[in-house]
């Protein structure tokens, strides 16, 4: 053996040496972010501004968390019927070794990915899925969005309360998270004494349909109000378009919806049709607040003056504030079961207002805004008429249906 | 009543005529089975929107000019990639048109976004007309007039010019034909394009009506189809019968029995495949 050869083994041994003490000697640990949506599905757009505010809120906060470091590992899931998102938040577990999962657009993807969670024992972030009882299905399911009820059921009384809706028709896009609102207004419309005039089924998710004869068979019954959910987008464009053709605004029948009706981040393109729109939801970016206020500005800093943040938007973003209390409270070592708990009861003062997760659920309590789409300094906005304080998820509250079954089952 | 949604139903057939008619004639006339036929419309669609929103083109200059555009645009289409399959299995057919809609889907999306797109009407066109003692919405009395001309003229020229006794001479006996002096190649490109450019028409007249998004190319291919196999393939009049029939039981379903009319449509789609295999107006 050479000495040339014999100086190249002890380069190698001490870079050896260097790699295997390199983990230690590098202080930052590194917090591993499973982030499972579907990018390329339809409305990945909408995804798309999830992850951006995720991002967002980590070049803000950043330097909160001293020495750690998130790393976020991005997976398009695709489609929505779950079986992507189970196959990759498998993979993130087990081959990435993630330590926490942000995922769920759709109630599917959730439900698809409980047993996993729960098998291996990772705390899972509920980004938007919005099926009441899907926190049920696993302990380490902690949801930050929103579940439909807590968004229809207080519409439904609301909508007798202050608008005085004797008479109301519902229409609705015919699919889990359609009947979900449905039950969840009708629940509450006739908590407040009323009946509901009709139910319309408004076609499936899939395509979007000719409104005409359902905005038709609405208007035959001149009802006082209707309350529409459909899952915002093209829908609501199109549902729009068609409310004003048939000039539905000149009939005095008010309008009602989900806060997909009054989407944020679309309204420029048909707020003008949508005039006198009123709307439940948990978020809308023309909330007069300084947190929101803050958000926004920030927002169209990083992403353009004509970006407009929605109520997904604010998921997104309230999901990595989340991961960054999780990772404060636990020093960058990631226990599931601790991170549940430091979950539990945590408080934050949102762009949506003042968010807080329940013990009992694992679902995060909110305020629900009665929204109207009105013209302000020549543009399309939103002003807020009502605020219905910290609502809880009625539909575990009343134990209803699959809120309830799953909940035993879990106990 | 009755009348209002007999009325909506023939606006909303003759959107669907006029995206089957042109399916109808590449796939009864040429013998191909074009999926791709969704696609075609789609680029219809999204020409209009940047014709008229971006290049602040006039409405119905900015229609004729997408036509014209996409008709255009399918002509290298038909001679590189349709001229090969004309011969082939309906399996290759199928999966080369279909791939042709994916790609075209994620082209729309990487220019336009995979966000909802929408259409400035013209103040004329935003309004209402009186009709059967209800106000109806101009644009879709439009509608109605377009697929009106768009039949006539189809009709026309397929029964009373040498062009279209040509096409239809092309189709009854290709080698015939040919041996009669007939360039059946220029006129399966003619063809062809006719059908994209029809197309075109239908996905810019939907925009209004369902919304655009790079979906488009495949949401709205099933009921399509549905059209053009009742009407029969190649038949211009069974496909604005066939068109008709479900344009106004699929309006007056969603009007009358809601919850059940993701089903009604298809029922006259199982009734007329009974009783008449190769559509209403269909050579038997």
């Amino acid at each position: 053996m050479n000495a040339n050869s014999k100086r190249s083994i002890n380069l190698l041994c001490g870079m050896a040496a260097f790699l295997l003490c390199a983990p230690l000697l590098a202080q930052p640990l590194t917090v591993k972010v499973g982030v499972v949506l579907p990018f390329s599905g339809p409305g990945g757009d909408t995804v798309e501004r999830e992850e951006q505010a995720m991002r967002l809120y980590m070049k803000l906060h950043g330097k909160e968390l001293g020495g750690t470091r998130i790393e976020l590992i991005k997976r398009d899931s695709k489609e929505p019927s779950g079986a992507t998102t189970r196959e990759l938040v498998r993979e993130l577990i087990f081959r990435d070794n993630v330590d926490i999962l942000l995922a769920g657009q759709f109630s599917p993807d959730a439900i698809a990915a409980a047993p996993v969670v729960t098998q291996a024992k990772k705390l899972l972030i509920l980004v938007n899925a919005q099926a009441s009882f899907i926190t049920n299905l696993s302990p380490y399911i902690v949801r930050v969005s929103a579940a439909s009820w807590q968004i229809a059921y207080p519409m439904g009384r609301y909508a007798i309360e202050k608008p005085g809706c004797k008479k109301t028709v519902v229409g609705y896009i015919d699919y889990a998270p359609g009947r979900d609102v449905l039950a969840a207004f009708k629940s509450g419309y006739e908590k407040a004494g009323g009946t509901l005039a009709d139910a319309i089924p408004m076609g499936g998710p899939t395509g979007v349909p000719d409104f005409t004869p359902y905005l038709r068979r609405i208007r035959d019954q001149s009802p006082d109000c209707m309350y529409i959910f459909t899952p915002g987008g093209p829908f609501t464009l199109a549902l729009a378009r068609t409310y004003h053709e048939l000039r539905m605004a000149e009939t005095g029948v008010k309008f009602l919806g989900t806060g997909d009706a009054t989407q944020d981040s679309i309204l420029a393109q048909y707020g003008e049709q949508a005039l006198g729109w009123m709307s439940g939801g948990q978020y809308t970016a023309d909330l007069d607040t300084p947190e929101n206020k803050k958000f926004v500005a920030a927002w169209q800093a990083e992403y353009g003056k004509d970006s407009v943040p929605d109520y997904f938007t604010v998921h997104g973003y309230d999901a990595m504030a989340a991961v960054f209390h999780v990772v404060k409270t636990l020093n960058g070592k990631i226990d599931a079961d601790k991170a549940v708990a430091a979950l539990k009861g945590w408080k934050h003062n949102s762009p949506r207002g003042p968010i807080w997760i329940d013990p009992a659920t694992r679902d995060v309590v909110q305020n629900i805004y009665v929204q109207k789409v009105v013209k302000m300094n020549g543009r399309y906005g939103i002003e807020v008429l009502d605020t219905i304080p910290a609502v809880r998820d009625p539909c575990k509250e009343l134990a209803i249906g699959q809120c309830a079954t799953a909940a035993s089952k879990t106990k | 009543m009755a009348l209002s949604i007999f009325f909506d139903g023939i606006a909303y057939a003759m959107i669907l005529f006029v995206l089957a008619v042109g399916l109808s004639i590449t796939m009864g006339l040429m013998g191909v089975i074009n999926l791709a036929h969704g696609a075609f419309a789609m680029a219809g669609g999204y020409l209009a929107v940047v014709l008229i929103n971006r290049l602040a083109v006039p409405f119905v200059p900015a229609l004729l000019l997408a036509v014209a555009l996409v008709a255009v645009l399918s002509v290298p289409f038909e001679r590189m990639l349709y001229a090969a399959i004309y011969g082939r299995g309906e399996l290759d057919q199928v999966l080369m048109t279909i791939g042709l809609t994916l790609m075209s889907m994620a082209v729309a999306t990487y220019l336009f976004g995979p966000g909802p797109v929408t259409l400035k009407l013209p103040g004329a066109l935003d309004g209402t007309v009186p009709a059967f003692g209800r106000e109806f919405p101009s644009y879709r009395a439009f509608i109605v007039g377009v697929g009106a001309a768009v039949f006539a003229a189809l009709w026309f020229s397929f029964e009373r010019t040498v062009l279209g006794a040509k096409i239809r001479a092309a189709v009854d006996n290709r080698a015939m034909a040919e041996a009669a002096g007939i360039n059946t190649a220029r006129l399966f490109t003619l063809t062809f394009a006719l059908g994209c450019g029809l197309a075109a028409l239908g996905g810019a007249l939907a925009v209004n009506v369902v919304g655009l998004t790079p979906r488009f190319a495949i949401q709205y291919l099933v009921v399509v189809l549905a059209v053009v196999a009742v009407g029969g393939l190649g038949t211009i009049g069974g496909t604005m019968a066939a068109a008709l029939v479900i344009g106004v039981a699929d309006v007056a379903a969603r009007y009358f029995f809601p919850g059940a009319s993701a089903f009604l449509i298809y029922a006259p789609l199982l009734l007329v495949m009974l009783l008449r295999p190769r559509g209403l107006l269909g050579k038997v």
